[in-house]
């Protein structure tokens, strides 16, 4: 089989070389099993939620007043820098990616770990020391230009705090194209054979997606990056006006990156949201192909649309003209994936669940985020709003609303599979409830302040835009909160939580039909296909008692033998 | 058929909630008040488009909102109901439907988005009309390369055409502008400079109904230039001048604010526009070009007067590390 050949040195494992079981200290270092890795990002990147949360939370309480009053203006600087770059490139792509996708993608195709174990926890393990890198920087002061460090400002602001912001995200940018690599040929090399190409799930395509973006646009970020190191450091004058260099180019390296990573941050959950409607809705996915091919269509357009960042910048008139066009075709593609997800509940039997909730919140505020990004990608009305708390409130709807509400509805759907207990419902539901809350309150009123004359990135503004100001400040604040009845459930239910059984969902994709948590080479036997992924409705005897499953399996498993 | 009850057609039923859906989008996207005050020609044509998206994307959250909360009612699960829902997996006409509509709206508003950059001076048809019409006055000065001074236009005015930006649409194209200011972002301020009568000053000082032109440089990082009551935007950037071209419609005094992240007081970079009739504008020239070079602490202070919160910049002053002689070198 594929299998054998491309995993070399994973055979001496399965040659019985690891434990029966991981003991718990076997999830604090340097481990091959693609779920040990999973959850190693997802603890990691959590924890640096929660940092660059706190970051968030204090500069919501200073802009509760308009004069800065409560940091020191170059503080705020560096905490707006380091939120942003912890919430990106520390958050949801190491969740999304590095997470969910580690943990599903080799169970959801019947595979026995990823395509190259080693290569998965060497780029796991360049992430701790991307954030020591980024933690040290504070001690120098924390680079202070935004996530998006535009030389000349990132030049001349403290030197020490940006070179170390630099390598930080080089080295999480490595990570990430290392993980594109394998999940690339995992998936096209390990997918267990009789599963075809339209049984594949929906979490699959979009990881594909995903994968090629990454690998596309990450190495000329890095590439931007290390210009600018060399800028700071060594004399060069790449980006230096008066040495003949250009700050513009600079904008297009970043952006040639950055508007694809957006992508790299919503396809996943965009995958997610279909496993989840579909499965909590007890309806199969409307439009399989219609969602597959859409990821793939934005994927590909994604990667002509940056310049939508640069429409005030140095950019002549049919360049502005041209990305206004290519931006707004972004959005026929993401429609569709919105109406199929509200025509996948349209006569379902719809359960309340926590993922459910967090996946329809995810929903009603995406389509938000997408029709007020249909209305930046017009230049004529950008030129107004571009740089402006329009579009702070623009991308947080797509990021928080979107990416962090797609995180939570995964968290609390596998939640079962992988520790193998259930999260408490009711606390999850207030959870939503408070964050779902929290996150209008913050960011609606942004779109407002941004029209009327308030810039990003500023420490102290005019007086007349307060009012607004202490909403979302208020917002904020509940968005803090939210986030314990969130940890408290985790963590309780973690140790005490009732056992959750192979399949509380009653799912059909393949994850499910092994024990939770699942054994450390994933199944017993090579998995048999016998339903797709999202059959839902034709095969009731798969809703009948959780013994009845296994039974199948194991029949179905003897068949085989 | 037995069970059928008597019941409202459901026809009548989408058709009055297409009209409601309809009604309340119109409403707002009229109504939404959610944009300042209308100083400059190009504003209302800005707001024009955005009212039209915002009639159209309220009328596509209420349908997509309202299907949601619809659907989550009416397909809950019953108690007890363990079963699956039907095996309905697509319906091609229904999502070619959901596919071309929105790619028609988005072609739509591509289209309309062209004409209206356009019409706001975005293809700065000066370098066309200079191309195309040989034999008029501004003419003559066409053999100039296409970013370089020109000039016989600087004879006539320190004109510069410069590549980025806002500048003259297909009307104004055809004449030099009335006045052109040079306008100097450094960290934390804007200096204005008339070359004309060559008075520097910290607010922009311009008048009313006539064709203003900025050539908007930066000294030291990255600024960007913005009237938020003209939607007008633009980058100031190290290494080369933009620009942006405008006729203010009303007198009074707006923000001018700077809205690229240059560094830690970035915040406190505004300053003022001032819209003067002729008359007092001329006054105003005439006032100040006896205070020619201004001092540390004029500028300052013209810095720190935004519209309603006086003495913004005041106590940053000393933080900034400005002081006379580094204007004095700027200028
Ligand atoms: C319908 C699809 C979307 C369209 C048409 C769209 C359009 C845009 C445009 C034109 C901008 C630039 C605004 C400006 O700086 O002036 C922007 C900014 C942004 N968008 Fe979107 N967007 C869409 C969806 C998304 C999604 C799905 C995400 C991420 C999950 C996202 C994240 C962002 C971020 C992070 C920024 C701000 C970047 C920065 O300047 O720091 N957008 N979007
Ligand atoms: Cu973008
Ligand atoms: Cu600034």
């Amino acid at each position: 089989m594929a299998q054998a050949d491309l995993t070399m040195d994973h055979s001496l494992e399965r040659n019985g070389k690891h434990p029966e079981k991981w003991n718990w200290y076997h999830y604090f270092w340097y481990n091959t099993d693609h779920k040990v890795i999973g959850i190693q990002y997802l603890v990691t990147s959590f924890a640096f939620y929660l940092i660059a949360g706190v970051m968030a939370l204090f500069m919501r309480a200073e802009l509760y007043t308009p004069d800065s009053d409560l940091l020191d203006p170059n503080m705020y600087n560096a905490l707006l820098t380091n939120h942003g770059t912890m919430m990106i490139f520390f958050w949801i792509v190491p969740a999304a990616i590095g997470g969910f996708g580690n943990y599903l993608v080799p169970l959801m195709i019947g595979a026995k770990d990823m395509a190259f174990p080693n290569l998965n926890a060497i780029a796991f393990w360049l992430n701790p020391p991307a954030g020591a890198l980024l933690i040290a920087s504070l001690f120098f002061g924390g680079a202070q230009s935004g996530w998006t460090a535009y030389p000349p400002l990132s030049l001349v602001t403290n030197n020490i705090g940006q070179s170390f912001w630099i390598l930080s995200i080089v080295l999480v940018g490595t990570s990430s194209i290392l993980g594109s690599v394998n999940f690339l040929i995992t998936i096209f090399k390990l997918k267990t054979p009789n599963m075809t190409w339209d049984e594949l799930p929906l979490f699959c395509w979009a990881m594909i997606a995903t994968s090629i973006l990454a690998l596309f646009s990450t190495p000329v970020l890095a590439i931007g990056l290390v210009l600018l190191l060399f800028d700071i450091n060594f004399g060069t004058g790449f980006f230096r006006p008066e040495m003949g260099g250009s700050v513009v180019v600079y904008q297009h390296l970043f952006w040639f990156y950055s508007h694809p990573a957006v992508y790299l941050m919503i396809l996943p959950i965009f995958g997610i949201m279909s496993e989840i409607v579909t499965t909590h809705a007890r309806k199969p996915i409307f439009g399989y192909k219609a969602i597959a091919y859409s990821s793939l269509a934005i994927c590909i357009v994604g990667l002509f649309v940056w310049v939508h960042h640069m429409f005030t910048s140095g950019t002549p008139a049919w360049m502005r003209m041209f990305f206004t066009i290519s931006t707004l075709i972004v959005a026929v593609p993401t429609g569709v994936k919105i109406f199929s997800w509200v025509a996948t509940l349209w006569g379902g039997k719809i359960r309340f669940t926590t993922p459910l909730l967090f996946a329809v919140g995810l929903l009603a505020m995406f389509v938000f985020g997408g029709l007020s990004g249909v209305t930046l990608g017009t230049a004529p009305f950008d030129i107004h709003v571009h740089d402006t708390y329009y579009v702070v409130a623009h991308f947080h709807y797509v990021l928080f609303g979107g990416s962090v509400f797609g995180i939570y509805a995964a968290v609390y759907h596998w939640f079962p599979k992988i520790t193998g207990r259930m999260y408490n419902e009711t606390w999850g539901r207030i959870h939503f409830v408070l964050t779902f809350i929290g996150t209008n309150l913050t960011f609606l009123p942004m779109h407002q302040l941004g029209m009327q004359g308030m810039p990003r990135r500023i420490a102290m503004y005019d007086a007349q835009f307060e009012a607004l100001n202490q909403i979302c400040t208020y917002g904020s604040m509940l968005l803090g909160f939210s986030v314990l009845p969130f940890l408290i459930n985790m963590i309780w239910c973690w140790a005490k939580g009732k056992p959750a059984g192979r399949n509380p969902w009653h799912s059909l994709t393949l994850e499910w039909q092994t024990t939770s948590p699942p054994a450390i080479e994933n199944f017993d036997e090579e998995p048999i296909i016998w339903a797709g992924p999202y059959d839902y409705g034709i095969d009731t005897q798969s809703l009948e008692t959780e013994a009845t499953v296994e039974e199948m399996l194991e029949e179905v498993g003897q068949e085989v033998r | 058929m037995a069970q059928e009850k008597e019941t409202v057609p459901s026809s009548l039923i989408t058709l009055t909630v297409g009209l409601l859906v309809a009604g309340i989008s119109v409403w707002y996207g009229q109504n939404n008040g959610l944009l300042p005050e209308q100083i400059s020609k190009q504003a209302p044509l800005v707001d024009n488009l955005f009212d039209l998206m915002v009639t159209i994307g309220t009328a596509l959250f209420l349908l997509v909102e309202g299907a949601i909360v619809f659907a989550l009612i009416k397909f809950r699960r019953r108690k007890g109901d363990e079963t699956d829902s039907p095996h309905i997996k697509g319906n091609f006409p229904l999502e070619v439907f959901w596919t071309a509509i929105p790619a028609f709206i988005v072609i739509g508003l591509g289209i309309y988005s062209v004409q209206l950059y356009s019409e706001m001076g975005g293809f700065d048809n000066v370098k066309k009309a200079v191309a195309s019409n040989p034999a008029e006055s501004i003419v003559e000065l066409a053999s100039a390369s296409r970013s370089d001074i020109n000039p016989l236009l600087l004879a006539q005015g320190n004109s510069i055409i410069n590549r980025y930006g806002i500048g003259g649409n297909p009307d104004t194209a055809k004449t030099l502008p009335d006045l052109e200011v040079n306008v100097k972002g450094i960290q934390y301020a804007w200096l204005f400079n008339y070359p004309d009568s060559g008075i520097t000053a910290g607010e922009l000082h311009i008048p009313v109904n006539e064709d203003i032109k900025l050539n908007i440089e930066a000294e030291d990082v990255i600024h960007s230039f913005w009237l938020p009551q003209f939607r007008i935007k633009q980058d100031a950037i190290p290494g080369e001048t933009t620009q942006l071209r405008f006729t203010a419609t009303e007198t009074g005094t707006y923000p001018v604010v700077c809205a690229e992240l240059c560094g830690a007081y970035h915040g406190a970079m505004r300053t003022n526009i001032v819209i003067h009739t002729q008359e007092e504008y001329a006054q105003w020239v005439e006032d100040n070009k006896i205070a020619r070079s201004p001092d540390f602490e004029q500028t300052v202070a013209a810095t720190s007067q935004p519209v309603d919160d006086g003495e913004f910049m005041k106590p940053y002053v000393k933080d900034l590390g400005i002081d006379a002689e580094s204007l004095k070198a700027l200028q």
